[in-house]
Parts: structure tokens; sequence; C-alpha cells
């Protein structure tokens, strides 16, 4: 089976690899970067632990070829924080104790970020919405969604201050 | 999964080029989030995927004198956004924002919704309603068709070895016209359709409607468009004894499958219903315009 060859961008690197054809973003990502926060919970689209930025819009890294990445930019949790510095986000979800076993929270971490991105100021409805793509079979969703608000609320003063 | 080849060629001709000489059983990509599905359970093994979001002409959104012109591989989500169009298209743009979640919306596409032949497809109903017309690609040329004759049957469509759907002709709307698109779920979100109605409109001065196009999800093999639905609402000024008709219609049109989602009885009885809000929204936007 002839290989494919990617040559994208991961978390601002440049990555090349050859990879089957038929893998997709998320095999690749796990298993040839050793990128593994990203995590299969379905394989299907239905859970969204695999949740990654490409070209900085919410996919599902297992509903993408890896070969479709040529070209694009992707960013998974790893490349959420600043250094060692974490996220706003991912702190909140600390300090508000919004995970139970960790499955789900990088990509309920990678996807809030995509909505403050575009909108700083969301209601709790449209976190609730946005966020109804990701899955968590721990905590309920309360502590999440408390944790992305108050994220969202800091950030907002960050930007006034910062 | 088992695909041998991933090729992306970049003209329309070269991609009906890779799907004329593959061996049988390529498939084409556009935002993958029913073939990736499909490859991951093993239903499909297609020895080519033809990935089409390397051709301009399938990725853009194009406002024309007579509308929009639309790439089959745009997703739901970059049609959303388009201000233009939501403004023009409300019904089509709610309807896109009902398929799945943030994540599936992002990717998938018009032509996949359309062409995965699901019968509770949220989009096709809406499209059908607005009028919309799809060109059809392929080695002996391209064909333009309503939308309402592409699907056959649960995932079969009349599309031939080699042709896929390029582009979507979305017409400007008419004056005083409106659309509207409901589902019915047991839940608020990420859910398939049980029924649906897409329903578009135009009222004349006097508030009589002039013309109107009903359609209905899940509540039979395909997207049906129910021409006695329409009848229903043509020369009425949408009274309730216009939408009784409206909801009687639908319901006579309903052959829905029996199944955990949704009796038959309970499918044709809300297909009657959200025809009816339906129409009802549909002509609050119409009198809006």
């Amino acid at each position: 089976m002839a290989k494919h060859h990617v040559t994208t961008t991961v978390n601002r690197e440049p990555v090349e690899l050859l990879c089957d054809p038929s893998a997709t973003l998320l095999d690749v990502l796990r298993d040839e970067l050793g990128l593994i926060g990203s995590k299969e919970g379905c394989g299907t689209g239905d859970c969204g632990a695999c949740s990654v930025l490409m070209d900085g819009r919410l996919v599902c890294a297992c509903l993408v070829l890896a070969a479709e990445a040529t070209g694009h930019e992707i960013t998974t949790i790893e490349g959420i924080a600043d250094g060692n510095t974490l996220h706003t986000l991912q702190q909140q979800f600390l300090e508000d104790a919004a995970l139970q076993c960790g499955i789900c929270t990088p990509g309920f971490i990678v996807a809030a970020k995509a909505l403050l991105d575009r909108n700083p100021d969301p209601t709790e409805t449209e976190v609730r919405f946005w966020l109804a793509g990701n899955l968590c079979r721990c905590t309920g969703y309360d502590k999440i969604i408390r944790a992305v608000m108050n994220a969202a609320a800091k950030m907002r003063e960050e930007t006034v201050h910062g | 999964m088992n695909a041998v080849e991933y090729a992306k060629p970049q003209s329309i001709d070269d991609a009906i080029r890779c799907l004329t000489n593959a061996p049988a059983g390529a498939r084409v990509l556009a935002g993958g989030t029913d073939l990736l599905v499909q490859l991951r359970a093993g239903v499909v093994r297609p020895p080519l995927i033809v990935d089409l979001k390397g051709i301009t002409e399938l990725r853009r959104i194009e406002s024309t004198a007579e509308g929009f012109r639309v790439g089959a591989a745009v997703a739901g989500a970059e049609l959303s956004e388009h201000a233009e169009f939501s403004n023009q298209w409300p019904g089509i743009t709610e309807a896109f924002n009902l398929i799945g979640s943030t994540q599936i919306q992002g990717r998938a596409t018009l032509g996949g919704n359309l062409c995965n032949g699901s019968p509770a497809a949220d989009s096709v109903p809406a499209l059908i309603a607005a009028g919309v017309r799809c060109i059809v690609v392929g080695p002996s040329g391209s064909r333009e068709m309503a939308v309402e004759d592409v699907v056959t049957a649960p995932g079969k469509t009349v599309l031939t070895t080699g042709e896929f759907v390029s582009q979507f002709l979305i017409p400007a709307r008419a004056a005083h016209s409106g659309d509207a698109y409901l589902r019915f779920i047991p839940r608020t979100e990420m859910d398939i359709a049980v029924a649906s109605a897409g329903v578009c409109l135009t009222l004349n001065a006097a508030g009589v409607c002039t013309a109107a196009r009903v359609s209905l999800g899940a509540v039979a093999p395909r997207a049906l468009l129910v021409a006695a639905c329409a009848e229903a609402l043509v020369g009425s000024t949408l009274d309730d004894a216009a939408l009784a008709k409206l909801a009687a219609a639908a319901s006579a049109a309903c052959a829905p499958i029996n199944d955990k989602r949704g009796t038959i009885e309970f499918r044709t009885k809300v297909a009657g219903v959200l025809a009816r809000r339906a129409a009802t929204i549909a002509a609050q936007r119409a009198r809006g315009n």
C-alpha cells in the first residue's frame, strides 16, 4: 500500500510525514506524532474527545483524513498553553474542578477556546449549544459550563487590562 | 480502514478523470462526516478516495444576479456564516445549524448532506422548499436538476459512475417571500429528525399566498415535495382553515417507517404539525420582507 506524503503545521511547527491514505488525523496525531492529548472516544464524530482546530475551525480529528491536513494548520490541546503557562481555560478547569476522569477534558478545552476566539462574551445557552458535541460521562456538565463562563470573564478582563 | 489511495484533484475535469479511471467503488470525499464513519465501520472499502476540496468552484459561495451559486464542498457553517445568504434564506440556514455538533457543522457539506441520501437529512427539505437546483458534472458533461430529483431511495441517488454534484443554484429570494425549517427530535440538539418540514412561500400586498413550496423529511424513503400542501396555501391568507388543510395534506403524503425514534402514527401526525408551524414562521418572515 502506497504511503501518502503529508506536509502540514501542527501547533505552529511544520510537520512532514508518510501515512496510510486511510489513516485519520487522530491516528497520526497520536501514533506518529505522540500527541496523545486528543482522545479517541467514539471514532465516529459523536463525542468530541478528539476535537482539534483546523485553520481555527473546530473539527473532530477522527473525521478528518491525515491526508487532508496538507496545507492546513492544526492546533491540538498540546498547543493551547503558552510554554509552561496554562491557558486561562486550562487553569479555570482546574480551579472549578471541571473534570473527573479527564478523557473529555482536552476536547472541551479546545472546543471552548474555539468558541471564545469567536465570541468572547457568550451566554450560558450559547456555551451549552456550542459544546453539545462534547460528551462527558463523569461529572455532568454544570462545572464545565461554569469553568468556561468564568474563563471567558477572566479573558475579557485580561483583554481590558492586559 | 482499507482505502488504498487518496487523490485531491484541483479541477472538475481532473476529478471526473480520477473517478472514471478508478476501479469500481471509488468514493468522493467532501466533508467526510459520513464517509469516514462508513470507512471505519467497514461498510465501504473504496480503492480510491477523491477529495473534492481542492477544486475552487466547489469551495466558493458566489452572489450572482440570479441568487447564490454555492460549491457542493462548502460546509454548512461556512454558508450560515455568510451574512447576505443567511439574511435571505433563514430557513436553509436554520436547517444547516441543526446538523450534528459544532464540530460536524464545520465539516459537513451541502453536497454531502444531499448525496449521502438520508431521508432525514436536515438541509434537503429546506433546499427543496427554496426551489434550489444543482449542477451534476460527469464524464458525459454537466446537467442541471432540481434537488428533489437527486435522491431516489435511502442511500441511493441518480448519479452514475464518475458523476458528482458540483454546485447548488439557490435563487434570490422573491419579494415578500420567506422560508422556514422545523424538525422534531426528542431533545434540543444532536439528534436525527423524526419528522421535518421546510416551507417557502410568497405573499402579495393583501397578504394572500401567491406561491408556496412545502417539503417533508424523514417521513418517506426520500424528502418529499408535496404539491397538495402548496395548493392548500396558495390563494389563502394562511387562515386556520388553510393551515388545517396544509397539515392534513402533509400527513396524507407521509409514508414513514416505524422505528425506535418514532412510530408511523407519530411521524404522520407530527409532519402535519411541523408543516403548519413552519408555514406560519415563513409567512411572518414574508410579511417582514
